[in-house]
C-alpha cells in the first residue's frame, strides 16, 4: 500500500461489443500481472457469478487492482473497472467510466465494429476517457485485422495503426496492451488534501461485511476515522474497513487518497443508501458540490411475479428483499391477480435485468415462478386532470375516464449487414417505429436508426431481430421520451372468463394482430380438458379474435391388472402434479408458460 | 384371497406387448416349474399357514405352452399349499394356436373351470400385423374344442383401435366372436407400450392409427353392441353374460389380497404390495421381491378410487365412509359432483360411478379426484 504515487496509476476499462473477449483479456491482464498463478485462475475471475459465466456477460461492475512491472522497471497500480456489458446497465455502464481515465477498446478481428461497440465508444468519449483500441481473435481463421482497423479509424475515428493485435484467448500479445496501457492512459489527477469526493460506482451487499461500496476517490483522502456521508441519499456511517481489492480478496488498508480504486464498507444495511453515482464526503468536512452525473435510475420495465405455488407467496418476498439488498435498480410492490392469487408488481432496467433476477429467484432461491406479459410505464391522462403511471394493465382506469394516454418511446441504433436492412427496416415497422436514418460504415454494414416504442421491444424484438439477421444484428436503445398514442387494453378470455393476468396494453393498430396470435399461441399452449374450451380475445366488449381448444374424448388406461396397479397409481399422481402445475381459471387449467406467451408471438 | 401364477414362455414375442415374456425359451420349463413349486411351497415366503383361495388365474406368456402334465403337478401342489374353494374360479390363459385337445382335457381334469383365449381380432391381416402365431379359424376350432372339453366359461380377448382399423372392421370381429358364444369377451384398446415392436412403428406415425374420434366411436358402438348381445360391462374393457364376470379381476379392483408366484409377479398383502424379480436367472436361483411399497392411507385411497371407478358399479359411498372415515367420502364425493353435472358420472343408489363417456376419459378425472 506504500505506492500512492498518482503518476503511476491507471484507472481503465475494458469495453466491447457482447462476446469480443472483454472478460477473457481481463483475466490475461489480472494473469500477466502475476497476483494469481495459472493454477489458481478461474476461467473468468472478474464474473464470478455462474449466471452472468453461462450468458457470458457481466451484470455488476467490478474492479481488480493489480501491480504490473513495465519495461521502462517502474511498477504501475492497475485499477481494471469491470463494466456491465448490457444497455438495461447503461447508467452503471456510465458511472464505472466516470470513475476511469482510460478505456481499452476490445474489437473482434472477425466482427469489426458491432452496436454496442459504438454505444460504449460514444459514452467513454462522453466522459472524455482516452480510448486505446485492441484488436481481438486475430487466431481467428476469419479474422481480418487490417479491414477492423480500418473500420475503427473510418467509423470510430480513431488512431488505431498501433492497436495491439491479440488472441486473449491464448494469451497472445498480452504484453503489448499492458505497455499501452501505461504509455496511453493518463494518470489520475486530484487533490489528496481537498475535502473527500469519491465517486461510488458500484455496492453490494455482504451478509458478514454489510453494504460495501466501491467506489474511485476523485479528490480528498479517507481512513478509518472518516464520518462518510452520501450527498444524494444523505446517509451516514462510519468507516469500519477501507481497501483495495486483489483478485477476488479484499485487501485492508488504511487510507486511500484521491486518484485510488477501492472499497469501503461502514454500518450500511442497505445498497439504497449507497446508490451508484453518488458521491461519498466527509461528513465532518464536506464537499461544497457532489461530483457530476448522479441520477436515480428508474425501472422502464414491469411485470407480475407470482409463486407457482401459492404457499411460497412468503418465500419470494423474501427472496426479492435479499435480491434487492444487492440491487437498488429492482423494484418491487405487492399485488394480487384474480387469477394468479397473491404476488409482485416487479420493476426492471430492462428485459435481460428481468431475466436475470427471474433466473436468480428460480436458481438460488429454488422458487417456481409464473411470470406476467412485461408492460412499460404508461402515462395516463385522465378526463379529471390527473395523470395516473401505469405499469399493470389491470389498473387501466375505464376508457370513458381516459382523455388520452402516452407511451415511452426510445431510439434505438441497429447495426447490421446490408442484406439484411429490408428485413430489418420491415420489422422495425411492423413494431411502429419511426425511421430517422441509416449510415453505411462500410460497403456491407449499415446502422439503421429508428424510434421505436418501447412496448414493441420488450416483448420479443431482440429474438425477432436475431432471426431476421441469422444473428448478425445487434441493437442498442436509450429511453428518449414519452409520446401521446392511440393505446387499448386487449384481454384474453378464456372460456368466456376474462384472464387479468393475460391482460396486456397494445396500440390500437395492432390490437387485432396481436389478438389473433395471442390466441392461436394459447390455443397451442392450452392442454385439452373434458370440455371445450373458447379462447377469446377482446377490445373492451368487442370480441376481435377466436380460437377453441378441443375437448379431451379419449384418455384412458385400457388394461389395469394386479401387477398394473402401482405403475397405473404413478401414472395418474404424475398427471395429477402437472395439474397442480397449473393456474386454475374457472373450470380450466391454464399452464404456467402460458402467461409468458405473449412474449413468443413473433412468427417468421 | 386370490392366487395368480405367471408363465413367463412364449413361441413368439408379439408386436405390441411389453408383458414380462420369453420366446425361445421352452427349454427352461422345467427348472422354471420347480421354480414356482418352491414358492407355492413357501406361499412366496410371505404368507403362513394355508390360506384359503378362491379364484386362481394362470396368465402368462402363454400358459398354454408349457409341458404336458405340468399342470396336473401344478394344481396337485396348489392344493397342498392353499385351502382352494371348493366353488373357485380358475382361469388359465391360452393361445389358440397353441392348444391341443389332450391340454384342453388336462386343464380340465386337474379343476381349471375358465379358459380365456387371446383371439385380438378375426381378421388375419390384422392378427398378422400383430405378430400372432394363429389365425382366426384357430380361434374358432379351439373354442370348438375347450367346449368339447367341458368348459362352460370361456372368455375372448380382442383388440380395438388396431391400425387400419374401423369401427366397422372391429365390430365385425366382434361379430364373429359373439357367434362363438362365448360367456366373457374382453376388448382391449391398443395401448403403444414403449420398448415394443408397436411403438417403435406408431408412436411417431398416428397417422396410421385411427384417430380419436373413430376410436371414441368404436369404443362406444362396441358397448352398445355387446350389450344388445346380452354382454353386459362391467369394467372399462369388460364385458359379460350375467354372472360370468370375472371374480378374480373383480378381486384386484376391489383391492381383495392376492399372492403372485412367478416372474415378476405382485402381490397385495395387507398393506403391502410386492413385486417378484424380473431377472428370470436370479428367479430360478431364488424368489427375490425387487420391491415392496408399505401403502399410506392416502395410497389405499387413490387406489380405491382409482380401482373402483374402473368398475361399471363404481364406488359405492356407505363402503368408502365406513374404510376411510366420513370427511374422505364427503371429499371424494364432492370432487365427482362436477362430473356427475357434466354427464360423465352417475350417482345412483349410493353408488358413483363413471358413464361409458367417463370412462374415455377416466385418466383425466381420476388424476383430478385422486388426493
Amino acid at each position: 500500500m506504500a505506492n500512492t504515487d498518482q503518476s503511476k496509476i491507471r484507472n481503465f476499462c475494458i469495453i466491447a461489443h457482447i462476446d469480443h473477449g472483454k472478460s477473457t483479456l481481463a483475466d490475461r491482464i489480472i494473469e500477466k500481472t502475476g497476483l494469481l498463478t495459472s493454477r489458481e485462475m478461474q476461467e473468468q475471475v472478474l464474473d464470478n457469478m455462474d449466471l452472468e459465466r453461462e450468458r457470458g456477460i457481466t451484470i455488476k461492475a467490478q474492479t481488480i487492482r493489480t501491480v504490473y512491472k513495465a519495461k521502462d522497471g517502474e511498477e504501475y497500480i492497475f485499477n481494471l473497472i469491470d463494466t456491465p456489458g448490457h444497455v438495461d446497465f447503461n447508467y452503471e455502464v456510465s458511472r464505472s467510466l466516470a470513475a476511469c481515465e482510460g478505456a481499452v477498446l476490445v474489437v473482434d478481428a472477425a466482427q469489426g465494429i458491432e452496436a454496442q461497440t459504438l454505444a460504449n465508444v460514444y459514452l467513454a468519449l462522453d466522459h472524455n476517457l482516452e480510448i486505446m483500441p485492441v484488436i481481438n481473435k486475430i487466431d481467428l481463421p476469419s479474422a481480418e485485422p487490417e479491414r477492423v482497423i480500418h473500420e475503427i479509424e473510418d467509423v470510430i475515428g480513431l488512431e488505431a495503426q498501433d492497436a495491439p493485435l491479440i488472441s486473449a484467448k491464448n494469451g497472445i500479445n498480452i504484453e503489448e496492451v499492458l505497455e499501452q496501457i501505461t504509455k496511453k492512459i493518463l494518470a489520475p489527477v486530484g487533490d489528496p488534501k481537498n475535502p473527500l469526493k469519491a465517486l461510488i460506482f458500484d455496492s453490494v451487499y455482504d451478509s458478514y461485511k454489510g453494504v460495501i461500496i466501491f467506489c474511485r476517490i476523485k479528490e480528498g483522502t479517507i481512513n478509518m476515522n472518516t464520518r462518510i456521508r452520501m450527498m444524494a441519499t444523505g446517509a451516514e456511517a462510519d468507516v469500519v474497513e477501507i481497501g483495495t481489492l486483489g483478485p477476488g480478496k479484499f485487501i485492508p488498508c488504511d487510507e486511500l487518497s484521491a486518484g485510488m480504486v477501492g472499497y469501503i464498507t461502514a454500518s450500511l444495511k442497505n445498497v439504497r443508501d449507497t446508490r451508484v453515482g453518488d458521491t461519498v464526503t466527509d461528513a465532518n468536512r464536506p464537499a461544497a458540490e457532489a461530483l457530476p452525473g448522479y441520477k436515480k435510475v428508474n425501472p422502464m420495465v414491469y411485470c407480475g411475479m407470482y409463486p407457482a405455488d401459492g404457499a411460497k407467496y412468503p418465500d419470494l418476498r423474501d427472496a426479492l428483499e435479499k435480491l434487492q439488498l444487492n440491487d437498488a435498480s429492482l423494484q418491487f410492490e405487492p399485488e394480487t391477480s384474480i387469477a394468479l392469487g397473491f404476488g409482485f408488481r416487479c420493476g426492471f432496467l430492462g428485459l435481460l435485468h428481468l431475466e436475470i433476477i427471474q433466473e436468480r429467484l428460480e436458481r438460488e432461491y429454488n422458487l417456481d415462478l409464473v411470470t406476467t406479459a412485461p408492460s412499460v410505464i404508461y402515462k395516463v391522462y385522465k378526463t379529471d386532470g390527473a395523470v395516473l403511471d401505469i405499469s399493470n394493465p389491470a389498473n387501466l382506469p375505464d376508457p370513458s375516464e381516459i382523455d388520452h394516454m402516452e407511451e415511452p418511446f426510445v431510439s434505438a441504433e441497429i447495426m447490421v449487414t446490408t442484406e439484411f436492412v429490408g428485413s430489418i427496416m420491415k420489422l422495425c415497422q411492423d413494431r411502429r417505429g419511426v425511421y430517422l436514418g441509416m449510415e453505411y460504415l462500410e460497403q456491407t454494414r449499415a446502422l439503421l436508426r429508428y424510434e421505436l416504442p418501447l412496448n414493441e421491444i420488450i416483448y420479443d424484438f431482440f429474438d425477432a431481430l436475431k432471426s431476421r439477421s441469422k444473428g448478425y444484428a445487434s441493437f442498442d436503445y436509450e429511453f428518449k421520451e414519452y409520446v401521446p398514442s392511440k393505446l387499448a387494453k386487449l384481454d384474453i378470455l378464456v372460456n368466456h372468463e376474462e384472464v387479468d393476468a393475460l391482460s396486456f396494453i397494445v396500440h390500437e393498430e395492432t390490437a387485432y394482430e396481436r389478438g389473433r396470435k395471442m390466441c392461436e399461441k394459447l390455443k397451442e399452449e392450452i392442454p385439452r380438458q373434458l370440455f371445450e374450451i373458447p379462447i377469446q380475445a377482446a377490445v373492451g366488449s368487442k370480441i376481435i379474435a377466436r380460437e377453441t381448444v378441443r375437448a379431451m374424448r379419449k384418455d384412458v388406461l385400457a388394461k389395469c391388472y394386479g401387477g398394473d396397479i402401482t405403475r397405473k397409481k404413478k401414472l395418474l399422481e404424475k398427471q395429477k402434479e402437472g395439474k397442480k402445475r397449473m393456474r386454475q381459471v374457472g373450470n380450466v387449467e391454464i399452464p404456467q408458460a402460458a402467461f409468458m406467451s405473449v412474449l413468443k408471438l413473433d412468427e417468421e | 384371497m386370490e392366487l395368480y401364477i405367471h408363465i413367463p414362455f412364449c413361441r413368439r414375442k408379439c408386436a405390441y406387448c411389453d408383458f414380462l415374456s420369453f420366446a425361445g425359451c421352452e427349454n427352461l420349463q422345467k427348472d422354471y416349474a420347480a421354480a414356482l413349486f418352491r414358492d407355492i411351497e413357501s406361499r412366496g415366503g410371505i404368507l403362513s399357514g394355508r390360506p384359503h383361495v378362491e379364484t386362481i388365474y394362470i396368465g402368462g406368456g402363454t400358459p398354454s405352452l408349457m409341458y404336458e402334465g405340468f399342470y396336473e403337478e401344478l394344481m396337485r401342489r396348489v392344493r397342498e399349499s392353499f385351502d382352494v374353494a371348493d366353488t373357485a374360479e380358475i382361469s388359465i390363459e391360452c393361445n389358440p394356436g397353441t392348444a391341443t385337445r389332450e391340454k384342453l382335457s388336462e386343464y380340465r381334469r386337474c379343476g381349471i373351470n375358465r379358459i380365456s383365449f387371446g383371439a385380438q381380432s378375426a381378421k388375419d391381416p390384422e392378427l398378422e400385423s400383430l405378430g400372432r402365431i394363429h389365425r382366426f379359424e384357430n380361434v374358432r376350432e379351439t373354442v370348438a374344442m375347450a367346449r368339447e372339453a367341458g368348459f362352460d366359461n370361456i372368455n375372448i380377448d380382442l383388440m380395438m383401435n388396431l391400425p387400419g382399423q374401423t369401427r366397422d372392421s372391429f365390430l365385425e370381429s366382434l361379430k364373429a366372436v359373439i357367434d362363438l358364444n362365448p360367456e366373457h369377451i374382453s376388448a382391449y384398446s391398443l395401448i403403444l407400450e414403449p420398448g415394443t415392436a408397436f411403438y417403435e412403428r406408431y408412436e411417431s406415425r398416428p397417422d396410421l392409427l385411427p384417430d380419436e374420434e373413430e376410436s371414441c366411436r368404436t369404443y362406444e358402438s362396441a358397448v352398445k353392441f355387446l350389450s344388445d348381445c346380452g354382454y353386459r360391462q362391467y369394467e372399462i374393457s369388460n364385458f359379460a353374460g350375467e354372472g360370468r364376470e370375472c371374480r378374480h379381476n373383480i378381486g384386484y379392483w376391489k383391492r381383495e389380497e392376492y399372492l403372485g408366484v412367478g416372474l415378476g409377479a405382485a402381490s397385495l398383502i395387507g398393506s403391502r404390495r410386492y413385486a417378484v424379480t424380473g431377472d428370470l436367472s436370479e428367479y430360478l436361483e431364488k424368489c427375490r421381491y425387487a420391491s415392496t411399497e408399505e401403502l399410506s392411507e392416502t395410497d389405499v385411497i387413490n387406489e380405491t378410487i382409482m380401482l373402483g371407478l374402473r368398475m361399471n358399479e363404481g364406488i359405492g359411498i356407505s363402503e368408502f365412509q365406513s374404510r376411510f372415515g366420513r370427511d374422505a367420502a364427503e371429499s371424494f364425493s364432492d370432487r365427482m359432483k362436477k362430473y356427475v353435472e357434466a354427464g360423465l358420472a352417475g350417482s345412483s343408489e349410493g353408488r358413483i360411478f363413471l358413464t361409458v363417456k367417463g370412462l374415455l376419459v377416466s385418466n383425466s378425472i381420476l388424476s383430478d379426484v385422486m388426493i
